[in-house]
């Protein structure tokens, strides 16, 4: 190619990219569960009407409407009550595949939330599965949930259904 | 104590979409990188700048391209006082329909102008390009217009 400027072909493709920059207040609730993860911990919050613990807690109930106040440390194992095996590539993934997403009902939590599974091989991973978080270094723990680096299995007997069949 | 503390991040959401520009689009970005302006000949002699790909009257192809602009015609516009990051003047400047010589329809882009006075239905304007090296085929190869005759 001589020149650059003449002699770069028709254009074909346009580049269109989209892009929203925004500033996220995660508010009280859900700071206070950011920062126990800066410190290895998962914190939830739990309703003074029905005792549910909502983790992460967004402040208030959303059955009860009422502002959750009473801050609840959670234990670091819980129960895989759904998953999904990714096999499927997608721009942007940082994961090999196939990975295991799960929902996972922490001890003492009465909601779940989704995590990756690891050191389990995907064709036997089951609901009732009891997980353990795994974290970073704690030289490297952050207000985020990265600071989790994913679940494993902690060598428990499965959960009965009954103890997880309402997080479903 | 730090636990109160609500904390506060900067996100970012960004998707790197391309699209493919097809023959006549194509053609049209491909003129803006070279510092020209290009219009599609409809059913009814029409010019039609930017081009589309079908004719709007009849949905056959459109016909052959012709060479329009840079200058043109100010039909409507609108004063932006205060720039936002995204916008492609730092400073205020006019968003114009402008319909380029030789073509038959308005086309949408920046008026580098000194204020809103400066400008009216009307007003005769020019297209400034980038510089060649920095042209990508895109609408933003046109920096801005410009009030013909340097009175901006």
């Amino acid at each position: 190619m001589a020149d650059e400027t003449t002699d770069q072909g028709p254009v074909t493709t346009l580049a269109t990219p989209i892009r929203l920059d925004f500033d996220f207040t995660p508010g009280v609730a859900q700071s206070k569960f950011l920062r126990g993860l800066e410190r290895g911990e998962f914190h939830g919050q739990r309703c003074s009407v029905c005792g549910k613990v909502y983790v992460p807690s967004r402040g208030s109930c959303p059955t009860d409407g009422v502002p959750t106040t009473e801050d609840v440390l959670l234990g670091n194992s819980g129960t895989v009550t759904t998953y999904c095996v990714v096999n499927v590539p997608f721009a942007g993934q940082s994961i090999e595949i196939p990975y295991i997403c799960a929902q996972i009902l922490l001890d003492g939590a009465n909601l779940s939330f989704m995590g990756l599974l690891q050191e389990i091989p995907t064709d036997q991973i089951r609901m009732g599965m009891r997980v353990e978080a795994v974290w970073v270094d704690e030289s490297e723990l952050t207000p985020s949930l990265a600071s989790v680096r994913y679940f494993r299995p902690n060598g428990e007997p499965d959960a009965d259904y009954d103890t997880y069949k309402e997080y479903l | 104590m730090a636990d109160s503390e609500v904390l506060h991040a900067e996100h970012r959401l960004e998707y790197p979409y391309s699209r493919s520009t097809g023959p006549i689009i194509g053609a049209f970005l491909t003129a803006l990188r070279d510092g020209r302006f290009v219009g599609a000949t409809g059913s009814d002699g029409r010019v039609i700048v930017p081009p589309t790909e079908y004719d709007p009257i009849t949905s056959d192809d459109v016909g052959e391209l012709v060479e329009v602009g840079p200058g043109g015609v100010v039909g409507s516009w609108a004063w932006v006082s205060e720039p936002l990051r995204k916008h492609p003047l730092q400073t205020p400047f006019a968003w114009a329909l402008i319909t380029l010589d030789g073509a038959d329809t308005a086309m949408l882009h920046a008026v580098d102008a000194s204020g809103p006075d400066a400008l009216s239905t009307g007003t005769r304007v020019t297209a400034r390009f980038r510089p060649a090296a920095e042209r990508i085929g895109s609408m933003a190869d046109v920096e801005a217009f410009e009030i013909e005759g340097g009175a901006s």
